[in-house]
């Protein structure tokens, strides 16, 4: 490693430009990997003509990904949404035809309420329950570490692998309902029934999620000052107490990040849905989402992706809505 | 932290432990009292037989053998006799093992252009001066922001247009630089004293050299992060393989799964075996790296 002595004046140079040549002299420090010793000067003019190019060569393997596959989409789907297009038909304009065919397609608004069925659903669950587990796991007694990892398993395992578990476990005949039969509850159809069927779904959900927001809180409860909790308790706080007091205001910020990452992705569910109700979306198509309808109206041979952009878009307002609705919901509170 | 993340086992058989009492304090040095320990680990517990025990419930029924029944109620929580019968079937009726491996190309794949990828371009993004450098960074940020499961049609169509679809390059290609992951980059380079590249840059190292032999060597820990969500990512995904792999010999361990499960979906040990076979490895492989994930949680905590 170089040293960064006798470097002081040449801070303030920018490496586009050639460093005075008072800044170069004895900063040479010996044993800086083998390169630019006795060179400096050559090496100097090397820099410059690399300059201008080579930020770009770094920059343009990333930018070229997130441009053809990431930003091209989105703005090939906003384009298609007003088109007719298929699959193997380019299709044409149709202006705003798509989305009067959404407004009454039955599909789509019971896509759109179960989709947003599921953010109310799932979102003061993600919110509460993940910050009382991070409070169960921030103190450091023994065994703690093997606690917390346990915790994560669900989320480190595949969506497709969670969803099957607990198809398996809430079936008729599986684990649930028999220790229900055995406590003399009797045993219920929970993928049967299109509402218990999105229930079981959002327990899912939240299931998985908890290892995953338990860290953000984590992360944040350990910049909780410690004098606060000393200062509530010398006056006689008692835990429930502190826990209103001290521990939620101070974070209260990271809980509206929690709120708008877990909303965002409860508006897009789909895998959950999917595997628990099956493609069709359960009984009748009752459980569809949002994202599911995209699928199945955009995919395969005759697929309309002019009309499934269209049904994006909606999911794309929507989600930029939540968003804000949640950050304003942070501004009020502030005031 | 140090002293508790040794601890690998459960803490039922830390009896000795428990007994030294005066070595568990809080964060504020006191003492903990024994009830109250006591009733954080009886929490604790219960919530890890309710995370933990749906995968070992899931083991449990892949080493049933077919003669045992599996609908019983009360619940036999242990195999009578435990075998591996259910793992040779599933090898029979669909090619996991050649899923898993596409599953592991992908995933390596993903680790490597992720990495590769994020680290240049969050270094362009951190350390370099010149024009466009808040364009770039303003692309990443929106690219961040795109909610991917609604893109997914275009996202087809493109690799339609490339030739790619129903190919394992066309499963690895959208997400193959996250613009995540290049911020998660730049902000580790961001981090970085300037004045070690500039004592380089004096010396006359170029830029490719102050990158490879100054920078990335000092940001090894957010490079392992980007890796491990990466690897994780590809090898859990799910929408996108569903859309872009139609040939049954190119499917990845995921849509396998979900295509036994849609076949075969009556034959719970047959599911139950394959859903051990795609989860056992990252477990594993999460159990190894975990140290990583939790590193500066805590950080709030006196050592001890």
């Amino acid at each position: 490693m170089a040293s960064s002595s006798g470097t002081a004046s040449s801070r303030t140079a920018s490496p586009g430009k050639v460093p005075t040549g008072g800044a170069s002299v004895g900063s040479a420090s010996p044993g800086d990997g083998g390169d630019g010793d006795g060179r400096p000067a050559g090496a100097v003019a090397r820099v410059r003509r690399q300059l201008p190019t080579s930020p770009w060569l770094f920059a343009a393997p990333g930018l070229l990904v997130v441009g053809i596959f990431i930003l091209y989409p989105f703005v090939s789907t906003v384009v298609n949404a007003f088109t007719d297009r298929r699959t193997l038909i380019p299709g044409e304009f149709v202006g705003l035809a798509n989305f009067r065919e959404l407004l009454h397609d039955e599909m789509f608004w019971i896509g759109l309420r179960n989709s947003t069925l599921y953010v109310l659903g799932v979102v003061p669950a993600l919110v509460l329950l993940p910050l009382l587990l991070a409070l169960l796991v921030q103190k450091n007694i023994p065994g703690i570490a093997f606690f917390r990892s346990a915790f994560y398993t669900p989320v480190v395992a595949s969506i497709v692998v969670v969803g099957l578990i607990w198809v398996w476990l809430l079936d008729e005949r599986g684990l649930v309902n028999s220790l229900l039969e055995a406590i003399g509850v009797g045993r219920i159809g929970f993928l049967s029934d299109q509402w218990l069927l999105l229930l079981s779904a959002m327990t899912v959900t939240v299931w998985k999620g908890l290892g995953y927001y338990m860290i953000i809180y984590l992360a944040a409860l350990a910049n909780v000052p410690r004098e606060l909790h000393e200062a509530a308790a010398v006056d006689g706080a008692g835990a429930v107490r502190r826990f209103l007091t001290v521990t939620v205001p101070a974070v209260r910020s990271t809980m509206v990040l929690v709120g708008a990452l877990s909303s965002v992705a409860a508006f897009k569910v789909f895998s959950e849905v999917y595997l628990m109700a099956g493609p069709g979306g359960g009984p009748a198509g009752e459980d569809t989402t949002l994202v599911m309808l995209v699928q199945r109206t955009g995919t395969g041979l005759t697929g309309r992706v002019g009309y499934a952009s269209a049904i994006s878009v909606v999911v794309f307002v929507v989600t930029v809505a939540l968003m804000l609705l949640v950050l304003r919901a942070d501004r009020k509170e502030d005031a | 932290m140090s002293a508790a993340e040794k601890v690998r086992e459960v803490p039922a058989g830390s009896e000795a432990r428990r007994r030294r009492r005066g070595r568990v304090t809080d964060e504020n040095g006191k003492r903990v009292r024994v009830w109250e320990l006591a009733l954080r680990y009886a929490l604790l517990l219960a919530v890890l037989a309710l995370t933990v025990g749906p995968f070992l419930w899931q083991l449990s029924t892949s080493l049933k053998g077919p003669t045992e029944d599996i609908f019983s109620s009360p619940p036999k929580f242990l195999p009578g006799d435990p075998t591996l019968h259910n793992y040779d079937r599933v090898a029979q009726t669909i090619p996991v093992w050649d899923y898993a491996l596409n599953s592991l190309k992908v995933a390596t794949a993903n680790v490597v252009t992720n990495c590769v990828g994020a680290a240049l371009a969050g270094y362009a993004l951190a350390r370099l001066r010149y024009r466009g450098r808040k364009v770039a960074t303003l692309v990443f940020i929106l690219a961040m922001l795109v909610p991917v499961e609604g893109i997914i049609i275009a996202q087809f169509t493109t690799m339609r247009e490339l030739g790619l679809n129903n190919t394992l390059i066309g499963v690895v290609l959208p997400g193959c630089i996250g613009a995540m992951n290049v911020l998660l980059m730049r902000n580790a380079f961001l981090n970085l004293p300037y004045e070690i590249e500039e004592a380089a840059f004096v010396d006359g190292a170029n830029t490719w050299q102050r990158f490879l032999r100054i920078a990335l060597p000092s940001v090894k820990g957010t490079l392992a992060v980007v890796a491990i969500f990466a690897f994780m990512g590809a090898w859990d995904d799910f929408l996108w393989p569903l859309i872009v792999l139609s040939d049954t010999d190119k499917f990845t361990l995921t849509i396998g799964l979900n295509y036994l499960h849609g076949t075969f979906a009556n034959d719970e040990r047959l599911v139950a075996a394959g859903t051990i076979i795609a989860v056992a490895p990252l477990i594993a492989l999460f159990a190894c790296l975990q140290r990583y994930f939790f590193r500066g949680v805590g950080e709030g905590a006196v050592k001890g």
